[in-house]
Protein backbone atom coordinates (compact mmCIF):
# COMPACT_ATOMS: atom_id res chain seq x y z
CA UNK A 1 0.00 0.00 0.00
CA UNK A 2 1.44 3.01 -1.02
CA UNK A 3 1.52 6.44 1.58
CA UNK A 4 -1.08 8.44 -0.48
CA UNK A 5 -3.60 5.57 0.09
CA UNK A 6 -2.46 5.26 3.74
CA UNK A 7 -3.18 8.85 4.23
CA UNK A 8 -6.48 8.32 2.06
CA UNK A 9 -7.55 5.85 4.43
CA UNK A 10 -6.95 7.64 7.88
CA UNK A 11 -8.57 10.43 6.49
CA UNK A 12 -11.23 9.55 4.47
CA UNK A 13 -13.69 7.70 7.18
CA UNK A 14 -13.34 10.43 10.04
CA UNK A 15 -14.28 13.09 7.16
CA UNK A 16 -17.08 11.17 6.48
CA UNK A 17 -18.14 11.13 9.61
CA UNK A 18 -18.15 15.32 9.89
CA UNK A 19 -20.12 15.41 6.80
CA UNK A 20 -22.91 13.26 8.05
CA UNK A 21 -22.69 14.95 11.67
CA UNK A 22 -23.44 18.28 9.41
CA UNK A 23 -25.93 16.93 7.03
CA UNK A 24 -27.76 15.75 10.03
CA UNK A 25 -27.44 19.16 11.38
CA UNK A 26 -28.68 20.83 8.28
CA UNK A 27 -31.55 18.05 8.10
CA UNK A 28 -33.03 18.86 11.69
CA UNK A 29 -32.64 23.24 10.95
CA UNK A 30 -33.72 23.77 7.65
CA UNK A 31 -37.88 23.82 6.42
CA UNK A 32 -40.50 25.29 5.35
CA UNK A 33 -41.23 26.10 9.26
CA UNK A 34 -38.21 28.87 9.29
CA UNK A 35 -34.63 28.37 10.05
CA UNK A 36 -33.82 27.22 13.84
CA UNK A 37 -34.71 30.57 15.47
CA UNK A 38 -38.60 29.68 15.59
CA UNK A 39 -37.50 26.46 17.58
CA UNK A 40 -40.12 24.61 18.11
CA UNK A 41 -38.89 21.46 19.72
CA UNK A 42 -42.09 19.62 18.70
CA UNK A 43 -40.94 20.41 14.87
CA UNK A 44 -37.93 19.17 15.29
CA UNK A 45 -38.43 16.00 17.03
CA UNK A 46 -41.75 14.63 15.79
CA UNK A 47 -41.24 16.21 12.18
CA UNK A 48 -37.47 17.16 10.78
CA UNK A 49 -35.37 14.66 13.07
CA UNK A 50 -37.13 11.23 11.68
CA UNK A 51 -37.27 12.56 8.04
CA UNK A 52 -33.35 12.86 8.39
CA UNK A 53 -32.89 9.32 10.37
CA UNK A 54 -35.31 8.08 8.02
CA UNK A 55 -33.63 10.00 5.18
CA UNK A 56 -29.69 8.64 6.40
CA UNK A 57 -31.21 5.26 7.31
CA UNK A 58 -32.55 5.14 3.44
CA UNK A 59 -29.80 6.47 1.89
CA UNK A 60 -27.08 4.13 3.58
CA UNK A 61 -28.73 1.29 3.07
CA UNK A 62 -29.38 1.56 -0.88
CA UNK A 63 -25.53 2.66 -1.28
CA UNK A 64 -24.25 0.04 0.90
CA UNK A 65 -26.67 -2.93 -1.11
CA UNK A 66 -25.31 -0.46 -4.15
CA UNK A 67 -21.31 -1.26 -3.44
CA UNK A 68 -21.92 -4.94 -2.44
CA UNK A 69 -24.13 -5.67 -5.71
CA UNK A 70 -21.34 -4.14 -8.00
CA UNK A 71 -18.77 -5.92 -5.81
CA UNK A 72 -20.55 -9.46 -6.42
CA UNK A 73 -21.43 -8.63 -9.73
CA UNK A 74 -18.08 -7.47 -10.81
CA UNK A 75 -19.80 -4.35 -12.37
CA UNK A 76 -19.53 -0.69 -11.23
CA UNK A 77 -22.92 0.10 -13.36
CA UNK A 78 -24.99 -2.00 -11.00
CA UNK A 79 -27.41 -1.21 -8.50
CA UNK A 80 -29.52 -2.43 -5.68
CA UNK A 81 -32.29 -2.98 -8.29
CA UNK A 82 -30.33 -5.32 -10.10
CA UNK A 83 -32.07 -8.12 -9.26
CA UNK A 84 -35.60 -6.55 -9.53
CA UNK A 85 -36.65 -5.60 -6.25
CA UNK A 86 -37.70 -2.15 -7.26
CA UNK A 87 -39.55 -3.79 -10.28
CA UNK A 88 -41.39 -6.21 -7.32
CA UNK A 89 -41.92 -3.69 -5.00
CA UNK A 90 -43.48 -1.32 -7.06
CA UNK A 91 -45.92 -4.21 -8.16
CA UNK A 92 -46.66 -4.77 -4.73
CA UNK A 93 -47.46 -1.32 -3.95
CA UNK A 94 -49.51 -0.61 -6.97
CA UNK A 95 -51.74 -4.05 -6.22
CA UNK A 96 -52.27 -1.87 -2.93
CA UNK A 97 -53.30 1.28 -4.33
CA UNK A 98 -55.48 -0.24 -6.42
CA UNK A 99 -57.30 -1.98 -3.50
CA UNK A 100 -57.36 0.92 -2.31
CA UNK A 101 -55.85 3.40 0.40
CA UNK A 102 -58.85 4.12 2.30
CA UNK A 103 -60.55 0.61 2.73
CA UNK A 104 -57.25 -0.67 4.00
CA UNK A 105 -56.82 2.48 6.22
CA UNK A 106 -58.28 0.45 9.13
CA UNK A 107 -56.13 -2.50 8.98
CA UNK A 108 -54.49 -3.46 11.74
CA UNK A 109 -51.01 -3.31 9.80
CA UNK A 110 -50.06 -1.19 6.89
CA UNK A 111 -50.53 -3.22 3.54
CA UNK A 112 -47.99 -0.83 1.91
CA UNK A 113 -44.68 -1.20 3.01
CA UNK A 114 -45.67 -4.68 3.35
CA UNK A 115 -46.89 -5.11 -0.18
CA UNK A 116 -43.44 -3.58 -0.94
CA UNK A 117 -41.15 -5.53 1.08
CA UNK A 118 -42.84 -8.86 -0.44
CA UNK A 119 -42.72 -7.93 -3.76
CA UNK A 120 -39.42 -7.18 -3.95
CA UNK A 121 -38.27 -10.18 -2.05
CA UNK A 122 -40.41 -12.20 -4.42
CA UNK A 123 -38.96 -10.46 -7.57
CA UNK A 124 -35.23 -11.43 -6.30
CA UNK A 125 -36.27 -14.83 -5.01
CA UNK A 126 -37.81 -15.62 -9.06
CA UNK A 127 -34.34 -14.12 -10.26
CA UNK A 128 -32.03 -16.13 -7.97
CA UNK A 129 -34.35 -19.13 -8.70
CA UNK A 130 -34.27 -18.92 -12.78
CA UNK A 131 -30.22 -17.98 -12.65
CA UNK A 132 -29.54 -20.93 -10.84
CA UNK A 133 -31.20 -22.60 -13.37
CA UNK A 134 -29.20 -21.60 -16.02
CA UNK A 135 -25.75 -22.32 -13.92
CA UNK A 136 -25.81 -19.87 -11.58
CA UNK A 137 -22.93 -17.19 -13.12
CA UNK A 138 -23.18 -13.82 -12.42
CA UNK A 139 -24.06 -13.06 -15.81
CA UNK A 140 -27.04 -15.78 -15.79
CA UNK A 141 -28.49 -13.92 -12.33
CA UNK A 142 -28.63 -10.44 -14.32
CA UNK A 143 -30.27 -11.72 -17.34
CA UNK A 144 -32.76 -13.42 -15.29
CA UNK A 145 -33.17 -10.27 -13.64
CA UNK A 146 -33.67 -8.08 -16.51
CA UNK A 147 -36.11 -10.68 -17.34
CA UNK A 148 -37.80 -10.77 -14.17
CA UNK A 149 -37.97 -6.71 -13.84
CA UNK A 150 -39.52 -6.16 -17.18
CA UNK A 151 -42.48 -8.88 -16.54
CA UNK A 152 -43.01 -7.16 -12.88
CA UNK A 153 -42.79 -3.41 -14.50
CA UNK A 154 -44.69 -5.13 -17.69
CA UNK A 155 -48.14 -6.36 -14.74
CA UNK A 156 -47.77 -3.27 -13.72
CA UNK A 157 -48.24 -1.12 -16.36
CA UNK A 158 -51.16 -2.93 -17.60
CA UNK A 159 -52.91 -2.54 -13.86
CA UNK A 160 -52.16 1.00 -13.99
CA UNK A 161 -53.92 1.32 -17.55
CA UNK A 162 -56.65 -0.66 -15.98
CA UNK A 163 -56.97 1.64 -13.19
CA UNK A 164 -55.84 5.11 -14.05
CA UNK A 165 -57.25 6.82 -10.90
CA UNK A 166 -54.21 5.44 -8.98
CA UNK A 167 -51.75 6.65 -11.17
CA UNK A 168 -50.80 10.11 -9.80
CA UNK A 169 -50.34 8.08 -6.22
CA UNK A 170 -48.13 5.17 -7.72
CA UNK A 171 -45.72 7.27 -9.15
CA UNK A 172 -45.59 9.36 -5.72
CA UNK A 173 -44.50 6.38 -4.28
CA UNK A 174 -42.31 4.91 -7.31
CA UNK A 175 -40.63 9.07 -7.10
CA UNK A 176 -39.69 8.13 -3.16
CA UNK A 177 -40.22 10.15 -0.38
CA UNK A 178 -39.08 10.38 3.35
CA UNK A 179 -41.58 13.55 3.82
CA UNK A 180 -44.16 11.84 6.25
CA UNK A 181 -41.44 10.06 7.74
CA UNK A 182 -42.45 8.70 11.44
CA UNK A 183 -40.32 6.95 14.19
CA UNK A 184 -42.81 4.27 13.87
CA UNK A 185 -40.76 3.90 10.37
CA UNK A 186 -37.40 4.43 11.72
CA UNK A 187 -37.88 1.78 13.99
CA UNK A 188 -39.57 -0.66 11.37
CA UNK A 189 -36.71 -0.83 9.25
CA UNK A 190 -33.95 -0.25 11.74
CA UNK A 191 -33.14 -3.66 12.66
CA UNK A 192 -33.26 -4.85 9.01
CA UNK A 193 -30.99 -2.08 8.17
CA UNK A 194 -28.90 -3.04 11.35
CA UNK A 195 -28.17 -6.89 10.41
CA UNK A 196 -27.94 -6.41 6.82
CA UNK A 197 -25.33 -3.96 7.08
CA UNK A 198 -23.51 -6.25 9.69
CA UNK A 199 -23.56 -9.26 7.45
CA UNK A 200 -22.44 -7.22 4.06
CA UNK A 201 -19.45 -5.46 6.03
CA UNK A 202 -18.40 -8.86 7.25
CA UNK A 203 -18.11 -10.24 3.62
CA UNK A 204 -16.03 -6.75 2.57
CA UNK A 205 -12.63 -8.87 2.15
CA UNK A 206 -14.82 -11.53 0.29
CA UNK A 207 -15.50 -9.23 -2.10
CA UNK A 208 -12.03 -7.96 -2.37
CA UNK A 209 -11.54 -11.91 -3.42
CA UNK A 210 -13.96 -11.55 -6.04
CA UNK A 211 -11.92 -9.10 -7.76
CA UNK A 212 -10.18 -11.12 -9.78
CA UNK A 213 -12.85 -13.22 -11.20
CA UNK A 214 -14.79 -16.73 -9.87
CA UNK A 215 -12.83 -18.86 -11.32
CA UNK A 216 -9.78 -17.37 -9.69
CA UNK A 217 -11.35 -16.90 -6.26
CA UNK A 218 -12.49 -20.27 -6.41
CA UNK A 219 -8.46 -21.00 -6.42
CA UNK A 220 -8.08 -19.53 -3.61
CA UNK A 221 -10.31 -21.11 -1.31
CA UNK A 222 -13.30 -18.73 -1.89
CA UNK A 223 -16.84 -20.39 -1.83
CA UNK A 224 -18.10 -18.20 -4.42
CA UNK A 225 -21.68 -19.37 -4.79
CA UNK A 226 -22.11 -19.06 -1.16
CA UNK A 227 -20.25 -15.52 -0.52
CA UNK A 228 -22.82 -14.50 -3.12
CA UNK A 229 -25.95 -15.45 -1.82
CA UNK A 230 -25.09 -14.27 0.96
CA UNK A 231 -24.37 -11.36 0.27
CA UNK A 232 -26.98 -10.93 -2.14
CA UNK A 233 -29.25 -12.17 0.13
CA UNK A 234 -28.44 -9.37 2.85
CA UNK A 235 -28.61 -6.58 0.16
CA UNK A 236 -31.96 -7.54 -0.62
CA UNK A 237 -33.03 -8.08 2.42
CA UNK A 238 -32.49 -4.04 3.27
CA UNK A 239 -33.04 -2.48 -0.13
CA UNK A 240 -36.75 -4.08 0.64
CA UNK A 241 -36.90 -3.10 3.88
CA UNK A 242 -35.84 0.79 3.29
CA UNK A 243 -37.88 0.52 -0.38
CA UNK A 244 -41.23 -0.57 1.79
CA UNK A 245 -41.31 3.03 3.54
CA UNK A 246 -39.54 5.44 1.34
CA UNK A 247 -40.46 4.82 -1.72
CA UNK A 248 -38.10 3.71 -5.14
CA UNK A 249 -35.14 6.08 -4.47
CA UNK A 250 -32.80 5.82 -7.79
CA UNK A 251 -29.37 6.51 -8.31
CA UNK A 252 -27.98 6.94 -5.09
CA UNK A 253 -27.00 3.38 -5.18
CA UNK A 254 -25.15 3.25 -7.85
CA UNK A 255 -23.65 6.86 -7.66
CA UNK A 256 -22.61 6.87 -3.96
CA UNK A 257 -20.18 4.22 -4.32
CA UNK A 258 -18.48 5.53 -7.35
CA UNK A 259 -18.12 8.57 -5.53
CA UNK A 260 -16.29 6.50 -2.47
CA UNK A 261 -14.18 4.81 -4.96
CA UNK A 262 -13.27 8.11 -6.54
CA UNK A 263 -11.56 9.58 -3.56
CA UNK A 264 -10.69 6.36 -1.89
CA UNK A 265 -9.61 3.65 -3.99
CA UNK A 266 -11.72 0.60 -5.43
CA UNK A 267 -10.90 -1.93 -2.20
CA UNK A 268 -14.52 -3.34 -0.61
CA UNK A 269 -12.85 -2.54 2.65
CA UNK A 270 -13.06 0.84 2.15
CA UNK A 271 -15.21 1.49 -0.33
CA UNK A 272 -18.28 -0.49 2.35
CA UNK A 273 -18.00 1.59 5.30
CA UNK A 274 -17.32 4.93 3.41
CA UNK A 275 -20.81 4.09 1.50
CA UNK A 276 -22.72 3.88 4.49
CA UNK A 277 -21.61 6.93 5.86
CA UNK A 278 -21.29 9.28 2.54
CA UNK A 279 -24.69 7.75 1.51
CA UNK A 280 -26.42 8.94 5.06
CA UNK A 281 -25.14 12.16 3.80
CA UNK A 282 -25.91 12.48 0.82
CA UNK A 283 -29.95 11.37 0.86
CA UNK A 284 -30.10 13.69 4.32
CA UNK A 285 -29.03 16.69 2.09
CA UNK A 286 -31.31 15.79 -0.97
CA UNK A 287 -34.13 15.67 1.45
CA UNK A 288 -33.52 19.26 2.19
CA UNK A 289 -34.23 20.75 -1.09
CA UNK A 290 -37.60 19.49 -2.04
CA UNK A 291 -38.60 20.87 1.22
CA UNK A 292 -37.95 24.35 0.07
CA UNK A 293 -38.45 24.08 -3.59
CA UNK A 294 -42.47 24.41 -3.48
CA UNK A 295 -44.24 25.68 -1.04
CA UNK A 296 -47.27 23.79 0.14
CA UNK A 297 -46.13 20.60 -1.23
CA UNK A 298 -42.93 18.40 -1.32
CA UNK A 299 -40.82 17.65 -4.68
CA UNK A 300 -40.51 13.97 -4.27
CA UNK A 301 -36.75 12.96 -2.85
CA UNK A 302 -36.33 10.59 -5.66
CA UNK A 303 -36.61 13.34 -8.40
CA UNK A 304 -34.23 15.22 -6.31
CA UNK A 305 -31.37 12.65 -6.24
CA UNK A 306 -31.26 12.37 -9.70
CA UNK A 307 -31.86 16.48 -10.71
CA UNK A 308 -28.77 17.59 -8.42
CA UNK A 309 -27.21 13.66 -8.51
CA UNK A 310 -26.95 13.68 -11.69
CA UNK A 311 -24.71 16.14 -13.15
CA UNK A 312 -22.84 16.72 -9.74
CA UNK A 313 -21.85 13.06 -11.00
CA UNK A 314 -21.38 14.11 -14.77
CA UNK A 315 -18.58 16.83 -13.00
CA UNK A 316 -16.89 14.52 -11.01
CA UNK A 317 -16.50 11.69 -13.53
CA UNK A 318 -15.25 14.84 -16.01
CA UNK A 319 -12.42 15.45 -13.73
CA UNK A 320 -11.24 12.42 -12.17
CA UNK A 321 -10.54 8.87 -13.89
CA UNK A 322 -13.17 6.21 -13.10
CA UNK A 323 -11.62 2.86 -12.09
CA UNK A 324 -12.95 -0.19 -12.99
CA UNK B 1 7.76 -31.74 -1.25
CA UNK B 2 4.29 -33.30 -2.47
CA UNK B 3 3.30 -35.74 -5.46
CA UNK B 4 0.56 -35.83 -7.93
CA UNK B 5 -1.30 -38.64 -9.33
CA UNK B 6 -3.60 -38.86 -11.59
CA UNK B 7 -5.44 -41.90 -11.88
CA UNK B 8 -7.70 -42.37 -14.99
CA UNK B 9 -8.71 -38.70 -15.12
CA UNK B 10 -11.29 -38.10 -17.71
CA UNK B 11 -12.76 -34.52 -17.87
CA UNK B 12 -16.15 -34.25 -20.43
CA UNK B 13 -17.78 -30.75 -21.86
CA UNK B 14 -21.28 -32.09 -22.70
CA UNK B 15 -20.50 -34.89 -25.61
CA UNK B 16 -16.88 -33.69 -26.12
CA UNK B 17 -14.02 -35.40 -24.11
CA UNK B 18 -11.44 -33.38 -23.64
CA UNK B 19 -9.28 -35.29 -21.18
CA UNK B 20 -9.25 -39.11 -21.54
CA UNK B 21 -7.90 -41.69 -19.18
CA UNK B 22 -5.20 -40.31 -17.86
CA UNK B 23 -3.15 -41.68 -15.29
CA UNK B 24 0.26 -40.29 -14.64
CA UNK B 25 2.73 -40.09 -11.74
CA UNK B 26 4.90 -36.16 -10.87
CA UNK B 27 7.43 -36.96 -8.54
CA UNK B 28 8.32 -34.50 -5.65
CA UNK B 29 9.51 -31.90 -6.80
CA UNK B 30 9.17 -32.41 -10.33
CA UNK B 31 8.24 -30.06 -13.35
CA UNK B 32 5.62 -31.82 -15.41
CA UNK B 33 5.22 -29.81 -18.75
CA UNK B 34 2.03 -30.99 -20.97
CA UNK B 35 2.69 -30.05 -24.30
CA UNK B 36 -0.08 -30.59 -27.72
CA UNK B 37 -1.80 -28.78 -30.07
CA UNK B 38 -4.84 -26.65 -29.45
CA UNK B 39 -7.74 -28.43 -27.86
CA UNK B 40 -5.38 -31.49 -26.96
CA UNK B 41 -6.49 -31.17 -23.20
CA UNK B 42 -3.60 -29.78 -21.44
CA UNK B 43 -5.91 -26.62 -19.80
CA UNK B 44 -8.67 -28.73 -18.96
CA UNK B 45 -5.89 -31.32 -16.65
CA UNK B 46 -4.94 -27.96 -15.18
CA UNK B 47 -8.18 -27.15 -14.13
CA UNK B 48 -9.29 -30.12 -13.00
CA UNK B 49 -6.26 -30.10 -10.24
CA UNK B 50 -7.87 -26.49 -9.77
CA UNK B 51 -10.73 -27.61 -9.07
CA UNK B 52 -12.66 -25.38 -11.63
CA UNK B 53 -13.87 -27.96 -13.99
CA UNK B 54 -15.79 -31.81 -12.59
CA UNK B 55 -14.23 -35.10 -13.71
CA UNK B 56 -14.05 -38.81 -13.00
CA UNK B 57 -11.33 -40.60 -11.97
CA UNK B 58 -8.90 -39.23 -9.52
CA UNK B 59 -6.42 -36.72 -8.52
CA UNK B 60 -4.64 -36.93 -5.36
CA UNK B 61 -1.75 -34.81 -3.81
CA UNK B 62 0.68 -37.22 -1.58
CA UNK B 63 -2.11 -40.16 -1.99
CA UNK B 64 -5.26 -38.35 -0.78
CA UNK B 65 -8.21 -37.54 -3.25
CA UNK B 66 -8.37 -33.82 -3.63
CA UNK B 67 -11.98 -34.24 -4.37
CA UNK B 68 -12.03 -34.89 -1.02
CA UNK B 69 -10.65 -31.89 0.32
CA UNK B 70 -12.73 -28.43 1.25
CA UNK B 71 -11.67 -25.00 -1.19
CA UNK B 72 -9.59 -23.45 1.28
CA UNK B 73 -7.59 -26.95 2.01
CA UNK B 74 -6.77 -27.21 -1.95
CA UNK B 75 -6.49 -23.85 -2.43
CA UNK B 76 -3.01 -24.14 0.31
CA UNK B 77 -2.68 -27.34 -1.42
CA UNK B 78 -2.28 -26.29 -5.50
CA UNK B 79 -1.83 -22.69 -6.55
CA UNK B 80 -2.81 -22.36 -9.88
CA UNK B 81 -1.61 -19.67 -12.38
CA UNK B 82 -4.53 -18.86 -15.42
CA UNK B 83 -3.74 -17.99 -18.66
CA UNK B 84 -5.19 -14.69 -18.59
CA UNK B 85 -5.23 -13.77 -14.61
CA UNK B 86 -8.09 -10.97 -14.36
CA UNK B 87 -5.87 -8.15 -12.47
CA UNK B 88 -8.30 -4.98 -11.69
CA UNK B 89 -6.41 -2.25 -12.76
CA UNK B 90 -6.81 -0.08 -9.37
CA UNK B 91 -5.88 -2.88 -7.02
CA UNK B 92 -2.27 -2.48 -5.46
CA UNK B 93 0.29 -4.98 -5.95
CA UNK B 94 0.40 -4.93 -2.56
CA UNK B 95 -3.58 -5.89 -2.09
CA UNK B 96 -2.95 -8.51 -5.15
CA UNK B 97 -0.24 -10.52 -4.09
CA UNK B 98 -2.19 -10.83 -0.13
CA UNK B 99 -5.24 -12.65 -1.79
CA UNK B 100 -2.61 -15.44 -1.69
CA UNK B 101 -3.23 -15.78 1.36
CA UNK B 102 -7.09 -16.06 1.43
CA UNK B 103 -7.39 -20.26 2.14
CA UNK B 104 -5.54 -19.32 5.72
CA UNK B 105 -8.38 -16.19 6.48
CA UNK B 106 -11.40 -17.70 8.71
CA UNK B 107 -14.45 -16.92 6.56
CA UNK B 108 -14.93 -13.64 8.88
CA UNK B 109 -11.15 -12.98 9.59
CA UNK B 110 -8.74 -10.52 7.92
CA UNK B 111 -5.27 -10.57 7.04
CA UNK B 112 -2.95 -11.11 10.58
CA UNK B 113 0.44 -9.51 10.48
CA UNK B 114 1.90 -13.32 9.71
CA UNK B 115 0.28 -13.07 6.33
CA UNK B 116 1.53 -9.09 6.07
CA UNK B 117 4.95 -9.99 6.92
CA UNK B 118 4.98 -12.74 4.33
CA UNK B 119 3.90 -10.85 1.24
CA UNK B 120 6.33 -8.11 2.06
CA UNK B 121 8.46 -10.97 1.98
CA UNK B 122 7.81 -12.82 -1.51
CA UNK B 123 7.77 -9.04 -2.61
CA UNK B 124 11.30 -8.65 -1.46
CA UNK B 125 12.56 -12.21 -2.63
CA UNK B 126 11.19 -11.43 -6.08
CA UNK B 127 12.58 -8.18 -6.32
CA UNK B 128 8.65 -6.88 -6.59
CA UNK B 129 9.08 -4.62 -3.67
CA UNK B 130 8.66 -1.70 -5.76
CA UNK B 131 5.57 -2.51 -7.10
CA UNK B 132 4.15 -2.98 -3.61
CA UNK B 133 2.22 0.70 -3.99
CA UNK B 134 1.52 0.44 -7.85
CA UNK B 135 -1.62 -0.19 -9.39
CA UNK B 136 -1.74 -3.06 -11.62
CA UNK B 137 -3.15 -0.91 -14.48
CA UNK B 138 -0.08 0.77 -14.47
CA UNK B 139 2.12 -2.07 -14.48
CA UNK B 140 3.75 -3.82 -17.56
CA UNK B 141 2.38 -7.50 -19.01
CA UNK B 142 6.36 -8.89 -17.30
CA UNK B 143 5.69 -6.92 -14.30
CA UNK B 144 2.61 -8.27 -13.88
CA UNK B 145 2.92 -11.89 -14.74
CA UNK B 146 5.93 -11.82 -11.88
CA UNK B 147 3.13 -10.80 -9.44
CA UNK B 148 0.64 -13.37 -10.39
CA UNK B 149 3.40 -15.74 -9.46
CA UNK B 150 4.33 -13.84 -6.39
CA UNK B 151 0.86 -14.40 -5.50
CA UNK B 152 0.87 -18.17 -6.24
CA UNK B 153 4.09 -18.11 -4.21
CA UNK B 154 2.18 -16.11 -1.06
CA UNK B 155 -0.41 -18.89 -0.93
CA UNK B 156 2.29 -21.59 0.23
CA UNK B 157 1.13 -24.41 -1.47
CA UNK B 158 3.65 -27.29 -2.50
CA UNK B 159 1.60 -27.88 -5.83
CA UNK B 160 1.99 -24.87 -8.65
CA UNK B 161 -0.37 -25.08 -11.88
CA UNK B 162 0.94 -22.68 -15.03
CA UNK B 163 -1.32 -22.08 -17.73
CA UNK B 164 0.67 -20.73 -20.75
CA UNK B 165 2.93 -18.52 -17.95
CA UNK B 166 4.80 -16.73 -21.04
CA UNK B 167 1.98 -17.07 -23.85
CA UNK B 168 1.45 -13.31 -23.57
CA UNK B 169 5.57 -12.15 -22.93
CA UNK B 170 8.54 -11.21 -25.03
CA UNK B 171 11.23 -13.52 -25.22
CA UNK B 172 13.06 -11.65 -22.02
CA UNK B 173 10.06 -11.80 -19.92
CA UNK B 174 9.40 -15.30 -21.09
CA UNK B 175 12.77 -16.54 -19.70
CA UNK B 176 12.70 -14.04 -16.40
CA UNK B 177 9.08 -15.67 -15.59
CA UNK B 178 10.64 -19.31 -16.02
CA UNK B 179 14.00 -18.56 -14.17
CA UNK B 180 12.20 -17.25 -11.42
CA UNK B 181 9.78 -20.36 -11.48
CA UNK B 182 12.46 -22.58 -11.67
CA UNK B 183 14.48 -20.99 -8.72
CA UNK B 184 10.92 -21.21 -6.76
CA UNK B 185 10.85 -24.84 -7.67
CA UNK B 186 14.33 -25.09 -6.20
CA UNK B 187 14.23 -22.97 -3.02
CA UNK B 188 10.84 -24.20 -1.88
CA UNK B 189 10.28 -27.61 -3.13
CA UNK B 190 7.41 -27.17 -5.48
CA UNK B 191 6.21 -29.76 -7.85
CA UNK B 192 5.20 -28.13 -10.87
CA UNK B 193 2.54 -28.76 -13.93
CA UNK B 194 2.60 -26.54 -16.63
CA UNK B 195 0.87 -26.67 -19.96
CA UNK B 196 3.16 -24.54 -22.86
CA UNK B 197 2.98 -23.91 -26.48
CA UNK B 198 6.49 -23.04 -26.63
CA UNK B 199 8.33 -26.56 -26.90
CA UNK B 200 11.44 -25.23 -26.72
CA UNK B 201 11.40 -23.76 -24.24
CA UNK B 202 9.13 -26.55 -22.49
CA UNK B 203 12.20 -29.06 -23.09
CA UNK B 204 14.47 -26.37 -21.68
CA UNK B 205 13.22 -25.95 -18.39
CA UNK B 206 10.59 -29.57 -17.19
CA UNK B 207 12.08 -32.50 -16.24
CA UNK B 208 9.22 -34.44 -17.72
CA UNK B 209 7.24 -33.54 -21.27
CA UNK B 210 3.55 -35.31 -21.95
CA UNK B 211 2.42 -35.12 -24.96
CA UNK B 212 -1.35 -34.86 -25.56
CA UNK B 213 -3.41 -35.41 -28.76
CA UNK B 214 -7.55 -35.30 -28.78
CA UNK B 215 -7.23 -35.82 -24.60
CA UNK B 216 -4.89 -39.01 -24.72
CA UNK B 217 -1.36 -38.69 -23.95
CA UNK B 218 0.40 -39.85 -26.69
CA UNK B 219 4.46 -39.67 -25.52
CA UNK B 220 5.91 -38.86 -22.19
CA UNK B 221 9.36 -38.58 -21.36
CA UNK B 222 12.41 -36.33 -21.51
CA UNK B 223 12.63 -33.71 -24.44
CA UNK B 224 15.15 -35.63 -26.20
CA UNK B 225 12.85 -38.29 -26.21
CA UNK B 226 9.24 -36.42 -27.04
CA UNK B 227 10.58 -33.61 -28.75
CA UNK B 228 11.35 -35.58 -32.12
CA UNK B 229 10.52 -34.50 -35.34
CA UNK B 230 8.39 -37.92 -36.85
CA UNK B 231 6.41 -37.02 -33.74
CA UNK B 232 5.59 -33.46 -33.86
CA UNK B 233 4.73 -33.54 -37.05
CA UNK B 234 2.49 -36.73 -36.79
CA UNK B 235 0.63 -34.74 -33.89
CA UNK B 236 1.03 -31.32 -34.40
CA UNK B 237 0.70 -31.75 -38.42
CA UNK B 238 4.02 -29.44 -39.05
CA UNK B 239 7.31 -29.99 -40.42
CA UNK B 240 9.90 -29.06 -38.05
CA UNK B 241 13.96 -29.33 -37.34
CA UNK B 242 15.32 -30.75 -33.83
CA UNK B 243 18.32 -29.69 -32.80
CA UNK B 244 20.31 -30.70 -30.14
CA UNK B 245 23.09 -28.48 -28.69
CA UNK B 246 26.44 -29.68 -27.00
CA UNK B 247 24.60 -28.59 -23.58
CA UNK B 248 21.73 -30.90 -23.97
CA UNK B 249 19.11 -28.58 -25.23
CA UNK B 250 17.16 -29.61 -27.73
CA UNK B 251 15.35 -26.51 -30.08
CA UNK B 252 12.59 -27.28 -31.96
CA UNK B 253 12.83 -24.96 -35.12
CA UNK B 254 9.16 -24.97 -37.51
CA UNK B 255 10.20 -25.17 -41.29
CA UNK B 256 8.80 -23.11 -43.90
CA UNK B 257 6.76 -25.06 -46.44
CA UNK B 258 8.51 -25.45 -49.48
CA UNK B 259 6.20 -24.37 -51.89
CA UNK B 260 6.75 -20.17 -52.00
Amino acid sequence: MSADQRVVRRWWLPAAFVLLAASVAFGAMIGPAGGISSTNWEIIWNIRLPRVALAGIVGAMLSLAGASYQGVFRNPLVDPYLLGAAAGAGLGATLVFIYGRLSTSGWLVDPLPLAAFVGALLAVIVTYTVGASFGGSSLSLVLAGVAVAALATAVQQYLLLRNSDVIKEVYSWISGRVSTATWGDVKLVLPYVVVCSVVLLVHRRHLDVLRVGDEEAATLGSEVRRVRLVVVIAATLGTAAVVSVSGLIGFVGIMVPHLVRLVAGSSYRMVLPLSIVVGASFLILADIPGRILERGSETPIGVVTALVGAPMFIFVLRTRRVPA
Amino acid sequence: MSSIGFECLNVRYGEHEAVYALTDHVRPGEWLCLIGPNGAGKSSVLRAVAGLVPYRGAITVDGTPLADRSPRRRAALVAYVPQSPLMPDDMTGLEYVLLGRNPYIGYFGSESKHDRALVTDVLHRLDLHEFAGRRLGSLSGGERQRLVIARAVAQEAPVLLLDEPTSALDIGHQQQALELVDRLRHDHGLTVVSAMHDLTLAGLYADRLALLHQGHVVSTGDAAHVLRPETLSEFYGVSVSVHHEPDGTVVVVPRRSAAR
